[in-house]
């Protein structure tokens, strides 16, 4: 390691070392190793399942390669690939309905698989934001994983750059931060162009209870 | 041993938390620090008079009574210190049994005890294990409780002990699914919660000892004690990954290395957990 160049730069990699040794990065393990576990371990699994909850599409192979943390020419492509992605309402209508908004933002459970705590029948999929995110005012049983977003449409306004910026980080979050821990909501077909409409309502809207 | 009559005080308290959650639960933000603190209160006193125990005191029927084909009792069950031996077995797993050729956690052995010992089919060992009141409950709760005060200590000595400690890093670290969630998603940053929930940061060693020495743990809201298994595939349930197997070789490497990040924590199990 040359050190004489710059103080600065040999702290920054000896704590670039420092911190990915307390990660346990000493430990690798080949792909392939990794591939015949996961096909034993999740035996069970359908071919469905398999293909949409086991396999990796790119994004997610390289998110966990770079520990959601990619270099910066990497960063740059999944960001680009991901606003790529995004599709847009049939209406062409990116501000929806603030109430259903509302609704899909509280709704938790949906989309689980499992024999022994099966998903009662007709449970719906929703955004489960108040999870991670501080939004509502009132509400005050919300989770920091991610940003306070209490607020956010009152500093923020509803011009037509504002309304598409939201709109396409709940579609896909990495199109503004790759490997964001945001789940890619649209790209995923979690929730629908429609649905994600709404839940800009919900954070755009003055009437909603995220800005009053 | 305590009496059951004994401990229906107790158990009233573990059945009014779930209510006093949702009371907290409504705390102001600002208050968020009181609020833990009023959470741990309550734990403390709940680690008082933990129905754990009577799980524990099943298992150790368990232990000493014959069953299967062959009459046995698993007294003679090997689970890495030697036959029989118990005290901080459960701190020393998951480890490399070299009668299986396999590094084996809690419950994986004693099923390979379970069938070479009493003689029972892997089936037989294995049925209903997740329910309230099943002989692996029983069984971990009080093979647990046998390494009270022992220090985590997973070892790291055999190179399939290595392997299975990168495996469970990498699985870590792995995002997959509809939600694209990896366990790092939500245990590698710290002070996080989910809603109300504390998420620990597995990465940190305080924080991933603070867990992983309660587990095996009575789950107030469930009525039973979970074991390491049953709490990983829950995650995973949650994540919207599919169910993985039972004594699978990914809940096994997930052991490996959260035991190895939480190695020097002090062993507490029977937890008692929301």
């Amino acid at each position: 390691m040359h050190c004489v160049n710059s103080k600065l730069v040999c702290t920054l990699l000896l704590i670039g070392w420092f911190g990915s040794a307390m990660a346990g990065e000493d430990a690798t393990v080949d792909a392939e190793r990794l591939q015949d576990a996961l096909r034993r371990s999740f035996s069970g699994a359908t071919p469905e399942e398999w293909k949409t909850r086991v396999e990796q599409d790119r994004n997610q192979t390289l998110c966990s390669r770079y520990r959601n943390a990619p270099p910066p020419d990497i960063a740059a492509a999944i960001s680009a690939e991901a606003l790529s992605s995004v599709r847009y309402p049939e209406s062409n209508k990116l501000l929806g309905d603030w109430k259903k908004g509302e609704q899909l933002a509280m709704i938790s459970g949906g989309g689980q698989v499992s024999r022994i705590v099966p998903d009662p029948a007709g449970t719906r999929r929703g955004g489960n934001c108040f999870a991670c995110h501080a939004l509502s005012v009132k509400e005050v049983a919300a989770g920091n994983l991610g940003p306070v977003l209490t607020g956010f449409g009152k500093a923020r306004g509803t011009s037509t750059e504002t309304v598409r910026y939201t709109y396409e980080k709940i579609y896909n979050a990495q199109a503004y931060f790759a490997c964001s821990f945001m789940p890619r909501f649209g790209h995923n077909g979690w929730l629908t162009p429609d649905q994600i409409a709404d839940l800009v309502a919900f954070l755009l809207d003055p009437q909603s209870p995220v800005n009053r | 041993m305590t009496s059951f009559a004994s401990m229906w005080p107790r158990l009233l308290l573990a059945l009014l938390l779930p209510c006093l959650w949702c009371i907290v639960a409504r705390a102001d933000d600002a208050q968020d620090a009181r609020t833990r603190e009023e959470i741990n209160k309550y734990r403390e006193m709940l680690q008082e008079g933990n129905p754990a125990e009577l799980s524990e005191a099943r298992g150790e029927e368990l232990w000493t009574t014959r069953a299967g084909p062959r009459n046995a009792t698993l007294e003679q069950c090997d689970l890495g210190l030697g036959p029989g031996k118990l005290e901080g077995a459960y701190a020393r797993l998951p480890r490399y049994f070299a009668d299986t050729r396999e590094v084996q956690d809690v419950e994986s052995r004693l099923v390979t005890c379970m069938v070479e010992l009493q003689g029972l089919t892997r089936e037989q060992a294995t049925r209903g294990w997740y329910q309230a009141n099943s002989d692996m409950e029983g069984l971990v709760t009080y093979i647990a409780g046998k390494s009270r005060g022992a220090s985590i200590e997973t070892p790291q000595v055999h190179p399939a002990e290595r392997d299975m400690n990168a495996l469970g890093n990498a699985l870590f670290f792995r995002r997959s699914g509809p939600l694209d969630f990896s366990c790092a998603t939500c245990h590698s940053q710290p002070d996080r919660r989910i809603r109300l929930q504390e998420v620990r940061d597995l990465l940190l060693p305080e924080d991933a000892r603070i867990v992983l020495t309660q587990w095996p743990a009575y789950r107030v809201s469930q009525g039973q004690v979970w074991t390491m298994e049953r709490r990983l595939m829950d995650c995973m349930r949650q994540m919207r990954w599919p169910e993985p197997g039972y004594l699978s070789e990914a809940l096994i490497a997930l052991q490996v290395f959260l035991q190895k990040q939480a190695a020097g924590g002090v062993m507490q199990a029977p937890g008692i957990k929301r």
